[in-house]
């Protein structure tokens, strides 16, 4: 061990209670970082989970095409102007196999489900409601959604044995009175088809559990009259992240406009965003006031110990040593603060996860939603770092700074 | 013809201004002052004569305003804080009049401190040597006492032993009785001297002891700032 290190270690055991001060700062500070950012970016993160497990991280629709917009000088002149006048879309993909094929050739897309989409009315014993009907491959859909885990009463095996079984959303399921097992009635446009539920799903998200029944391709083409093309193709993505990129990429090679969950959800987004803002300064605010409390507690020690650096500058102990020992003071109460803190972090974010609080609408809780992201306690640990270093760079400075003459005469300003 | 006694310290010229504006006082007004291995010097003079301030700068804790300091013939009043730190580290031990040590630390590592940071000895040589050195103050018993668990006396000694772990060639003592009873200072000024003179090394004492003075080899008195 340096005699510096020594010298530290011993000043920071001998002043417990300063030492308890700053430490408790840096442990306060460390630990409050991680449960708000755990806080803020639960809900979230569980919110961007549940719309990718529903709706997927992009959704190939419309085809593209050009347009012009010209204009003419008239008769005997030459001018003619004419630019590009944004874009029409045709609506529906029309050869969902060439686009499914083409996207595949992309790295970053892990799964495609064609659907085929259609509004039609719901008929049961009970009542009738509105609804959309989404024609799916059960497995090729599996692979772009979180269905399996969404199924709250039945079982997939079900539907995907029964050629007219559908999934129903929990909230039409519970307004039309229907269970698994029973019949229904879909109606496009006069036209009726009788389907049996095989299991009823809720993903939290009240739009799409009131208004969304799968079935199966087939049948959804037989009822909705569309022998081709589908409505639009769910992609899901290895790195969910990319997709703005991706999106923009596919929509240029696949002339199919292409839109990522980011812009799909943007209003959500945006909330959650402003959330995180507020979040952030409040923290700020907190490792702020831990930042003072942390240069005021070594600005004390510097004081209390002048005439200590006096005996060491008699001794031989350079400016430099003088600024390492307050350092290293720092550095092993930021130490002890980062391990204790993250572990405070770590006890407080697993405590908020257990606080009931049911939510029902844009996902389904009935606890606090926390994340555990381990670049949570990475940034609280630099911050913390920040922070005491910033705090404790000033007195350790100023401790340097003391001329060993005065001190020892008395005149040590 | 024997040869000269080497010189350990040599000031000449020495002026030292303290205080700022209107405040500002003319302590050292031009102080020559020599010191020889082996011997043992008091200064003495009244209060606010200069007397430790004379000592600081000698102990390169103080820059002078005007003069020259030389430190074993090597000129250290131009120098950087580093070469002064150094020069201080390795040639000069302190001995302050209220002990000054570091109450934190035990009476060993007190003694060690000078020593680890100047690195020539190993750690376990360290450890020897501290114990041999308080062992010769008379605290060979107490090395693992805390600065708190020991008396004055007992402190001072602790100092006296601490400055001469380095073996410097220069020992600096302001006051270094003046806070003790009068055994523990005959105590602690005969340990100063003994040790001294058997390891060679120049004693610049400041003090109001008369006794104590007048057991010295040198006494030089000041007043006003100046050597009477």
């Amino acid at each position: 061990m340096s005699p510096n290190l020594r010298i530290a270690c011993r000043f920071l055991t001998a002043k417990k209670r300063a030492m308890l001060m700053s430490l408790s700062c840096t442990v306060l500070g460390v630990g409050l970082f991680i449960v708000t950012q755990a806080t803020t970016s639960g809900f979230e993160d569980f919110f961007i989970k549940t719309i990718l497990g529903t709706d997927g991280a992009l959704r190939i629709q419309d085809q593209i095409q050009d347009t012009l917009r010209s204009m003419n000088g008239g008769a005997g002149s030459d001018f003619l102007f004419s630019h590009r006048d944004g874009v029409k879309y045709i609506e529906g993909v029309e050869e969902p196999k060439a686009v499914i094929s083409a996207l595949r050739e992309f790295s970053n897309v892990s799964g495609t489900s064609a659907v085929l989409r259609g509004n039609v009315l719901v008929r049961s014993s009970f009542k009738n409601e509105s609804a959309q009907v989404f024609g799916i491959d059960l497995d090729e859909h599996l692979k772009v959604s979180d269905l399996n885990h969404q199924i709250v009463q039945g079982d997939l095996s079900t539907f995907r044995e029964a050629p007219t079984g559908a999934l129903v959303g929990k909230v039409l399921a519970d307004r039309l009175q229907l269970d698994v097992g029973n019949s229904f009635l879909l109606d496009v446009q006069g036209q009726l088809r009788r389907f049996r539920v095989s299991a009823i799903y809720e993903t939290g998200i009240a739009d799409v559990d009131k208004a969304r029944v799968y079935v199966h391709i087939n049948e959804a083409r037989s009822l909705l009259k569309k022998p081709i093309g589908v409505t639009f193709i769910q992609v899901n993505l290895f790195d969910k992240n990319r997709a703005p990129q991706d999106a923009a990429q596919m929509q240029e090679v696949l002339r199919h406009s292409a839109s990522p969950w980011q812009e799909r959800e943007k209003a959500w987004l945006s909330a959650f965003r402003a959330l995180s803002v507020s979040s952030a300064i409040t923290v700020s605010v907190f490792t702020l006031i831990a930042g003072l409390a942390m240069f005021n507690t070594l600005a004390m020690i510097v004081l209390e110990k002048t005439k200590d650096i006096a005996i060491l500058r008699s001794m031989g102990y350079e400016r430099r040593d003088i600024t390492q020992i307050f350092l290293w003071q720092a550095a092993i109460v930021l130490a002890i603060g980062a391990v204790l803190g993250a572990l405070v972090g770590a006890v407080g974010t697993f405590a908020v996860s257990l606080i009931p609080l049911p939510i029902n609408g844009i996902f389904k809780t009935e606890t606090f939603q926390v994340s555990w992201n381990a670049w949570h306690y990475v940034e609280a640990v630099l911050t913390a770092a920040i922070m005491v270093m910033a705090a404790s760079i000033i007195p350790a400075r100023r401790a340097a700074r003391l001329e060993p003459g005065d001190i020892v005469r008395g005149t040590a300003q | 013809m024997a040869d000269p006694v080497p010189l350990a310290l040599r000031c000449a010229n020495l002026h030292r201004y303290l205080g700022q504006g209107e405040g500002r006082v003319h302590v050292l007004k031009g102080v020559t002052f020599e010191a020889q291995r082996g011997q043992v010097y008091a200064i003495v003079g009244p209060s606010g004569c200069g007397k430790s301030t004379l000592l600081y700068l000698l102990g390169l804790l103080d820059q002078p305003d005007g003069g020259e300091i030389a430190i074993n013939g090597q000129t250290m009043s131009n120098s950087d804080d580093a070469a002064r730190t150094a020069a201080r580290g390795a040639h000069i031990g302190f001995v302050f009049q209220f002990h000054f040590l570091m109450l934190e630390f035990s009476a060993l590592d007190n003694v060690m401190m000078p020593m680890r940071k100047l690195g020539k000895l190993s750690p376990a040589a360290m450890i020897e040597r501290a114990h041999a050195l308080l062992g010769s103050v008379g605290l060979g018993d107490k090395t693992h006492r805390l600065g708190t668990q020991l008396s004055g006396g007992e402190q001072q000694r602790v100092a006296v032993a601490r400055a001469l772990a380095n073996e410097p060639t220069i020992i600096l003592a302001d006051e270094p009785t003046g806070n003790l009873d009068v055994k523990n200072s005959a105590m602690v000024f005969d340990l100063l001297t003994r040790l001294a003179k058997d390891h060679g090394q120049a004693v610049v004492l400041v003090t109001h002891n008369p006794d104590i003075a007048n057991r010295c080899d040198l006494v030089r008195p000041m007043r006003d700032g100046v050597f009477v």
